[in-house]
């Protein structure tokens, strides 16, 4: 009996939907058995992680709070994704964006009126979109691999945020601690339903979806971005710059990590300190694969990973296991998700060792 | 035919109004809740690790009284909030959030949770159900300054810090003035690592200070590291908020010792009998917060003498570290001579005293 | 300043390249055969705390052979976490930066899982090598006074280094990485030839990782190494792909670390320390654009870097 995998002449769709459910129904299985050999209640870890999120409502919000900064990001993750450009430094751009914005907000510090928000916003896609220019510039200019520059660069940015909250933009008032001034209540995100508590950020991740969701399947730019990560070749001769495509992609998934940085930075705590760095920008490298690289898919993974990060707080509560549980179940997610890829590409076919024909052939 | 007399009613009034009280102590009072959110691993001999001791002594002094629970590694993010409403969901009325990256996330949940009593540690901001409490750590750093200052032979002494935030400002500051106290001469080479948590900077910067000429070396950092390179390097130096011997039995003279223990006592007996408010403490060692472990062999008598002096004055109140005339680090005088500091202007602390090399 | 001052830097300067150097010496040679495995960090967390755990449990049993056994141990479990990654990109052939970056956040995970129950314990140091007169010298300690996972990074540089350029299997491995097509059609096997360094690279990472929780701070803590797996990252890309660079730009990173900390010690702060803490990755930044640019032969990034191998498409 052999095993032969054969290159499917599409990707299966059935398996491009039922591998990232089955990886992390497998997640789940495994979780549990892993955590009761190690001597935790381990159905229980698997049920306060990724079950009473979904169950308990007053647990919604926080999944929101959480999944809205990754759905941001990892739309504009996927786009890059897609043309195989790997922009692995969202984190910087994030943290770079809410900067800006922040800068902004401390430029005008007793401006009131509808418009200072919407500045601070746009201040923040501009410097999420500035930190992924230098990359892009690297590559259209110098061939430099954007895994390696982005990367770097997150590193830079941390030095940068670190170096404000502790110096220049340090809070007069906060007893020389490494943070800056809070903002302002001008400043500070309003409720988006008012009378609620559905955090801001949800309703922009919602309408972003929909908005790349029409980008990438409705668009000629669409095409053009699949094409280029998928048949180079036949791109170019299709008209459609790689180069121009290298410049897009960083720069819209740049400042979609700055988007969901500035808004992170003026709703939650309305104010920047070294904490600020949450890992959104690197999880969310994890929600794009998850999700299949799709707008709609990113939002469920976005979902399933926020509802981990706070079901492992509950876990950690009610079961003692440690704080590094909900990373274990993301990095197996992605495990999962990343081995059964082949399933999309390749059908698994069983042979049988001696092929019943071999006589007739022989005869014939 | 019931006899109902006027003695009969009067012994059933009598046992009617028994009724409750009875009610009352049959049923024992449903323990206070009390929860803890830890930054760290509770085994890491340091910070939390003395939060966790003060838990314990808790639980044993107020046995039956009081049901503690706690949560560890929680990070000073945002995600610190849903930890905190998930404490005062399951019961708790009295939450200590033990590190300062807790304030806003504090504040928030207790707007959310007002029935619940919050102690933030470290903290600077209050509200009506949020209270803030913290110890006097620079005390310790005065005891370990004198034996510094006793002992060193180059003249020289190192420190290695975090952040330059008040709390730090005010060890280095402390054990610099008490080691000057006995020898006039004595500089302290200062090194911040700026981070919170990397044990082989740590072990780097002591490692440097050593090299400069350092002899005894104190921190304000989690890890063991810095004991470690003292180990090696045959220099001596302190354990900070626990006894840290175990990793450097012969370069650990002695550690200052968070005691949270009395504090979490205090605070729980008075949300068990309705007083408790909102404050600001700033306990030290009069108040117990605060102690010293035990003097290694290493540490002679007069030195001893002389450390434990500081610590009796300490705590008759005596003796204050921050006492003028004091001068920082330009020669300008900030303290004139005999004036004390006043506990404001410790908090926000952000000049060293002059013999201190930044 | 008398020579017992450099001597004095110079030994802080090893005790702060060592681990730096040995993670990227496996990275240099995983990367040359064409995989590009962001999982350092990972992978040194899992040896920094396989290693301190064997050794902590083996301690009463091995006496001064424990630290030995912690550190192989440690190079075994890095193969281990390394072969996730290998099967999943090679065999699976799954998209290398985000298994990668998964390997890098299990790592994380996992050795804080693990070492819950060694938080707060110490292990034996290792034994030096040479006797005390040599290694305890005021003068020749900055010789013969160091660890021995020391040596063992400093002699598998050069062993790597002669390998990739003076050995056929070198030779081998550097066309897979170039151009593994034509390797294929050669008739190498690209597969396992990519396997062994993959694995090759984890023995080194899980030995780097032990440098930190057996030599540098003999003791357990999460995240220990605190990012040095991206700065092994910055090395290589810095050293463009080159041996004798990534040591030299090992300890080039090495003295701006310890640079940071004497001018600090000494009062010097006119930089701020957050510039200098950004420095290698700059620099690595920097040395990528000027190596692009300059297409200096040899100095590339090899260029099936990141690739997976299609031998039928």
């Amino acid at each position: 009996m052999r095993i032969r995998l054969e290159k499917r002449l599409t990707p299966s769709r059935f398996m491009q939907i039922a591998t990232p459910i089955a990886s992390v129904l497998l997640t789940m299985a495994l979780g549990a058995i892993i955590f009761q050999l190690i001597g935790f209640d381990g159905p229980r870890a698997i049920y306060e992680t990724f079950i009473t999120p979904i169950v308990a409502s007053y647990k919604w919000q926080d999944v929101a709070t959480k999944a809205a900064p990754l759905i941001i990001i990892a739309l504009g993750l996927s786009l890059g994704n897609q043309a195989k450009i790997w922009n692995i430094g969202a984190e910087g751009q994030y943290i770079v964006g809410a900067l800006a914005g922040a800068g902004v907000a401390f430029m005008l510090p007793h401006a009131t009126g509808f418009w200072v928000i919407p500045l601070m916003i746009a201040a923040g896609i501009v410097g999420g979109i500035a930190w992924a220019a230098i990359p892009a510039f690297l590559k259209t200019r110098y061939r430099v691999s954007e895994v390696l520059s982005t990367l770097m660069l997150v590193y830079v940015a941390l030095q940068l945020l670190n170096y404000l909250v502790s110096g220049p933009w340090k809070d007069p008032n906060g007893h020389n601690f490494p943070q800056t001034p809070p903002f302002t209540p001008a400043q500070l995100l309003p409720h988006a339903i008012p009378g609620t508590d559905v955090p801001p950020g949800l309703v922009v991740a919602v309408v972003l979806t929909l908005l790349f969701w029409l980008l990438t399947a409705r668009s000629v730019y669409g095409f053009s971005v699949r094409t280029v990560g998928a048949a180079p070749n036949a791109a170019r001769y299709g008209g459609f710059d790689a180069s121009r495509t290298v410049w897009s992609t960083l720069l819209i998934s740049g400042g979609m990590a700055g988007l969901a940085g500035i808004l992170e930075a003026s709703s939650q705590l309305g104010q920047i300190n070294l904490g600020f760095p949450s890992g959104y920008g690197f999880t969310a490298i994890i929600v794009s694969f998850l999700g299949r690289l799709h707008p709609v898919g990113v939002f469920l993974a976005a979902l399933i990973l926020a509802v981990t990060y706070v079901g492992g707080q509950v876990a950690q509560t009610v079961v003692h296991v440690p704080s590094a549980t909900a990373g274990i179940f993301q990095a197996m997610m992605l495990f999962f998700i990343l081995a059964s890829d082949i399933l999309v590409r390749y059908r698994v076919r069983i042979l049988r060792e001696a092929p019943r024909a071999a006589p007739a052939e022989a005869v014939a | 035919m019931s006899t109902i007399t006027r003695r009969n009613l009067i012994k059933a009034g009598a046992a009617g109004l028994a009724l409750p009280a009875l009610a009352r102590s049959g049923f024992a009072a449903e323990p206070l809740k009390v929860g803890f959110v830890y930054l760290g691993a509770i085994g890491d001999y340091g910070w939390t690790w003395s939060h966790e001791q003060g838990r314990k002594a808790l639980d044993a002094a107020l046995k039956g009284q009081v049901a503690t629970s706690y949560v560890e590694n929680v990070k000073e993010d945002a995600s610190a909030i849903p930890v905190m409403k998930d404490l005062a969901q399951q019961g708790n009325k009295l939450i200590f959030t033990t590190s300062y990256g807790y304030m806003d996330q504090t504040l928030e949940a207790a707007k959310q949770f007002p029935d619940v009593k919050w102690e933030h540690c470290t903290g600077y901001k209050r509200a009506d159900n949020v209270g803030t409490y913290n110890s006097r750590f620079y005390q310790g750093r005065a005891v370990i300054g004198t034996i510094a200052g006793m002992m060193s032979k180059s003249g020289v002494i190192g420190f290695v810090g975090s952040f330059k935030i008040p709390e730090v400002v005010m060890g280095v500051n402390a054990f610099t003035l008490a080691a000057q106290a006995v020898n006039p001469k004595i500089t302290t080479k200062l090194v911040m690592i700026d981070t919170w948590f990397d044990p082989a900077k740590e072990a780097a910067a002591a490692e440097t200070l050593a090299n400069l000429g350092c002899d005894v070396i104190a921190q304000h950092v989690d890890s063991p590291a810095v004991l470690q390179v003292c180990e090696k390097r045959k220099i001596y130096g302190f354990g900070y908020g626990a006894d840290m011997s175990r990793f450097a039995p012969k370069a650990h003279l002695t550690a200052s010792l968070d005691l949270w223990g009395p504090y979490y006592i205090e605070r729980a007996k008075a949300v068990l009998a309705g007083t408790w408010k909102s404050d600001d403490v700033w306990w030290g060692m009069k108040e117990g917060l605060l102690g010293m472990a035990p003097y290694s062999k290493a540490v002679p008598a007069n030195v001893r003498a002389a450390a434990d002096k500081i610590i009796a004055d300490t705590k008759a109140g005596t003796y204050e570290v921050f006492t003028g005339p004091i001068a920082d680090q330009t020669g300008k005088e900030r303290v004139p001579k005999g004036q004390r500091m006043a506990d404001k202007d410790l908090l926000v602390m952000d000049w060293y005293v002059k013999g201190v090399q930044s | 300043m008398n020579i017992g001052f450099f001597i004095d830097a110079l030994v802080t300067v090893v005790g702060v390249t060592t681990p730096i150097l040995l993670a990227a010496t496996g990275e240099l040679v995983v990367e040359k055969s064409g995989v590009l495995n962001l999982g350092i960090e990972g992978m040194m967390l899992i040896g920094a705390v396989t290693g301190f755990a064997v050794t902590f449990n083996t301690g009463p049993a091995l006496g001064d052979f424990a630290p030995w056994a912690g550190v192989l141990a440690a190079a075994l479990a890095g193969v281990a976490s390394s072969m996730l990654f290998g099967v999943l990109v090679l065999t699976l052939g799954s998209n290398q930066v985000a298994t990668g970056l998964a390997l890098a956040i299990f790592g994380i995970g996992l050795s804080a899982l693990v070492g819950a129950g060694y938080v707060g314990m110490i292990v034996p140091s290792f034994d030096s090598l040479f006797p005390d007169r040599l290694a305890g010298d005021p003068l020749w300690r900055v010789v013969f006074g160091y660890s021995p996972l020391v040596y063992f990074a400093l002699l598998m540089v050069f062993a790597v280094g002669w390998f990739l350029n003076r050995t056929r299997a070198g030779l081998i491995l550097r066309a897979v990485g170039e151009n593994d097509l034509s390797a294929h059609s050669i008739g190498y096997s690209v597969i396992a030839i990519r396997y062994a360094a993959i694995a090759f690279g984890g023995a080194l990472a899980g030995i780097a990782g032990a440098y930190f929780s057996m030599v540098i701070t003999p003791m357990w803590a999460e995240q220990m190494t605190a990012g040095r797996g991206w700065i092994a990252l910055a090395l290589v890309v810095f050293s463009g792909w080159r041996a004798g660079r990534l040591l030299a730009g090992a300890y080039f990173f090495g003295v701006l670390m310890t640079l940071e900390l004497y001018a600090k010690a000494s009062g010097f702060s006119f930089l701020p320390s957050q510039f200098w803490a950004a420095m290698p990755y700059i620099a690595a930044v920097i040395a990528l654009a000027v190596i692009s640019a300059r297409e200096v032969a040899g100095t590339e990034a090899p260029a099936c870097l990141g690739r997976p191998f299609l031998p039928n498409s």
